[in-house]
């Protein structure tokens, strides 16, 4: 017990690699503001193409979106990082993760909005169109605020899952949270830094993880 | 020499990809043979927590409940560096395999635990009451009743999901598990040639399209959403 204590809890360790962490946890952040955004940005025009009235548009769209769900991000990401420098294209960790991951998450928030933007009665746009709205003025006034109210819950877990995500940066050698607490643990042969990276992600995202749980019985009721 | 020539000889070179082929394909068997494990054993785990939950004993259903939140909020890779660096530290030695396969169907036992609870809470109310009427047992109507209702009514979620952390098992890869990307990238710095990449992310392809195309149309028969 006291050497579980000493190999997983060690205060003082942990201590030493509380600053590292803190510039890991840095570099997390930045990751998710770039990452999040983009993705929510591609995926909302993914929905769009795979919701749209031509087929040349939708289904090329939802085979590119269908393989990016079946590829495993890392696969992605090693690809985009070691990969493509074979044709000449050698790329920074951090635009690697970015490009990698905008890939994957365009992907999985293009299928949730999608859901959204067919979950809106068809009487939605009609009505708005006959009011003299424009095709785009009833998309972006009319359509899209109830198509992404109605996946909220999906988009708020999704994004969980990508902030999860970011700690696969730490294969490409980002000094992101975890790649800042593995370097720690490889250095001093002790796992209590990765114990003090999983507390940061457990603070940051257990609130989350328990109102979503909270917001779905309450729909589901 | 052409652009093309260079991009086959860099991502399709027939040299290359013969050599390392074979053990590629053993790789894609660890794939398979790890996901079977972890989809069987987490979705069985999950559910069964999801059954003791329904008992409403205070301190179990806190601790499930605490259990499925850590392990939904954790990010795998963080765990299993954990475990795999870690616990040889205490005298508690585990393969690479072993501890991939222990925490991803921990994971998605947490989340299975979760859609399930949901499925169970969202069977109406007079199922129950029918189900105790006609004389069955709490168990009885949990297990005959209401789980196959809930289960039915989760089946579009937790296939989504349990593709999602069976694609994990390409973490493995970086504890050393041979598997498809373990066995791709090691090809890949020995030839000096990106082919084994190019036919590894094809196998995952191969392997996780057929699921992804059967949960659209899972998702389109069971329509979860109303």
């Amino acid at each position: 017990m006291d050497q579980l204590i000493l190999q997983f809890f060690n205060v003082e360790v942990m201590a030493k690699a509380w600053p590292l962490l803190l510039r890991g946890l840095g570099m997390t952040a930045l990751l998710c503001l770039a990452v999040i955004p983009l993705g929510l940005l591609g995926g909302l025009l993914a929905a769009l193409a795979s919701t749209s009235q031509s087929r040349w548009l939708r289904w090329p769209t939802v085979a590119l979106i269908d393989l990016f769900r079946a590829l495993p991000p890392l696969v992605l990401l090693i690809f985009v990082y070691s990969g493509l420098p074979f044709t000449g294209l050698q790329l920074p960790p951090f635009l690697a993760v970015v490009i990698a991951f905008l890939l994957n998450n365009s992907a999985y928030y293009g299928e949730i909005i999608r859901a959204g933007l067919i979950s809106v009665p068809a009487g939605q746009s009609e009505a708005a169109r006959s009011t003299g709205l424009t095709q785009s003025q009833t998309l972006i006034h009319v359509v899209l605020p109830q198509a992404l109210r109605n996946v909220l819950p999906d988009l708020i877990s999704n994004s969980v899952e990508v902030v999860k995500m970011t700690s696969l940066a730490s294969v490409v050698s980002l000094a992101e949270l975890l790649y800042s607490a593995d370097m720690a643990r490889s250095v001093t042969y002790n796992a209590s830094p990765i114990t003090l990276a999983a507390l940061i992600y457990l603070i940051l995202l257990w609130p989350v993880v328990r109102l979503m749980s909270r917001f779905q019985r309450k729909i589901a009721i | 020499m052409s652009a093309w020539d260079r991009f086959a000889e860099t991502f399709l070179n027939g040299e290359v990809l013969a050599r390392y082929l074979p053990s590629i394909l053993g790789g894609v068997w660890v794939t398979v043979e790890l996901s079977l494990l972890i989809v069987v054993a987490g979705i069985l785990l999950g559910t069964a927590l999801a059954c003791l939950r329904a008992y409403r004993i205070a301190p179990l259903s806190l601790l499930i409940v605490v259990f499925a939140d850590v392990f939904r909020s954790l990010p795998p890779l963080v765990l299993i560096l954990m475990g795999y660096f870690g616990l040889p530290n205490v005298g508690f030695t585990l393969s690479a395999f072993a501890v991939l396969f222990v925490i991803l169907t921990l994971t998605l036992a947490a989340f299975t635990e979760e859609i399930v609870w949901a499925g169970i809470t969202a069977t109406p109310k007079g199922q129950w009451e029918a189900a105790r009427s006609t004389g069955m047992g709490f168990s009885q109507t949990l297990v005959w009743v209401v789980l196959p209702q809930a289960v039915r009514m989760v089946i579009p979620p937790l296939t989504n999901r349990a593709i999602a952390i069976t694609k994990m098992t390409a973490l493995g890869s970086v504890i050393g598990v041979p598997d498809i990307l373990n066995q791709a990238t090691t090809a890949q710095s020995f030839s000096g040639n990106a082919s084994p990449l190019l036919l590894a992310s094809a196998l995952y392809v191969l392997l996780f399209l057929p699921l992804v195309i059967a949960s659209r149309r899972l998702e389109a028969r069971f329509a979860w959403r109303t």
